[in-house]
């Protein structure tokens, strides 16, 4: 299934969706940078700050979209990258350090042995430290259950975007990608092209800085926007 | 004639006029002027023909005739706020893609590959 010459190693692209992270996207590259030989893409998802030329700085390969497209516009933007220069594999970590770059081999592995399409690191599985506020754990805990009932995955983080995807579903998603939450839409994708996906354990820590996409205002609006849309693509005609 | 006709014709011819005119300057779309053509056409012959729209009117079950004009107008301005949502849909969608065009080409046109270590330069 895996099209890439015996022998050669696979091409690994980590992909940064990054939007005002001018204070720890650097950090976050040069970390990479010194653990592991894979490409760095950072998508500048239209940022008025200093993120494009600090992760440029630290050695990623960078993506200025010109104006802001939302999480999903930026991250499949990457998953473009990816399909156009023939990465094998795509790792997604956030751009604000919640993901523990320690784990990023955790997230590779099924995926290498070839034991899956997607794998999707889970804060909530094994030992977890992750405290995260009330509106934030009810949405989880409302998705979980919507993803389990609708496709009989059993996730335990269903908006975790700590995740690693092979060749397979680079290509679908360089084409379809919803625009919010997009990881819980992504499971009627992934559910309908019957990918297999497995959860690994990984640790997430709240954000150190800059300020998280989602506020407590928000978090009705994008549930029933979110909800709405899983809902259609469950209906929807695709691919 | 009384006044109230001659205002109206004159109003509706008005609008018309006015549509056609922006359609010929090329200020609105053909394709989005067809619902206001037919809109203020519609409203023109009523106009002139107001007879119309008691039959209109009785042929749909309404017995006050302004009422149903006002059905109609509600039922048309909706159609157009529907149309327009399409259109800023379409518009989103393909805003993403020459955004995200651009983004590639960009740094395409940069040629940089300093951040992947598996390509040697």
């Amino acid at each position: 299934m895996n099209p890439r010459m015996e022998g050669t190693p696979p091409r690994i692209l980590v992909v940064i969706p990054a939007y005002q992270e001018e204070r720890s996207i650097g950090g976050l590259v040069r970390s990479l940078r010194e653990r592991y030989p894979y490409a760095i893409l950072v998508v500048n998802d239209g940022a008025t700050d200093r993120t494009s030329v600090a992760a440029r700085d630290a050695g990623a390969i960078v993506l200025d979209l010109p104006c802001n497209l939302g999480i999903g516009g930026a991250v499949q933007t990457g998953f473009q990258y990816a399909r156009e220069r023939g990465y094998d594999v795509v790792v997604r970590i956030d751009g604000d350090g919640q993901h523990e770059v320690e784990d990023i081999p955790k997230v590779l592995e099924p995926i290498l042995e070839g034991r899956a399409d997607a794998v999707i690191g889970s804060r909530f599985l094994g030992e977890t430290e992750y405290r995260g506020s009330i509106p934030r754990i009810f949405g989880i805990r409302f998705f979980r259950l919507l993803v389990n009932l609708t496709t009989g995955y059993r996730v335990t983080d269903p908006t975790s975007g700590f995740f690693a995807i092979n060749r397979r579903l680079v290509a679908i998603y360089s084409d379809h990608y919803p625009s919010d939450y997009p990881e819980v839409d992504a499971y009627i994708l992934m559910h309908r092209l019957k990918a297999r996906t497995v959860e690994v354990p990984v640790r997430m820590y709240g954000r150190a800085e800059g300020k998280s996409s989602i506020t407590a205002f928000r978090a009705v609006y994008y549930m029933v926007k979110v909800t709405l849309s899983f809902l259609i693509n469950c209906i929807r005609r695709f691919g | 004639m009384n006044r109230v006709t001659l205002f109206a014709i004159c109003a509706s011819a008005g609008f018309l006029l006015y549509i056609l005119e922006m359609v010929r300057r090329r200020r609105l779309r053909e394709e989005y002027s067809i619902l206001w053509l037919f809109g203020s056409a519609s409203i023109l012959v009523l106009s002139l023909k107001q007879d119309w729209l008691v039959v209109l009117a009785h042929a749909a079950g309404i017995v006050y005739p302004p009422s149903f004009l006002f059905l109609v107008g509600i039922l048309f301005i909706l159609l157009i706020l529907i149309h327009f949502s399409i259109a800023i849909s379409k518009l989103h969608q393909m805003n993403k893609k020459m955004a995200q065009e651009i983004a590639l080409m960009k740094e395409k046109a940069m040629g940089g590959v300093s951040g992947d270590p598996s390509i040697k330069p």
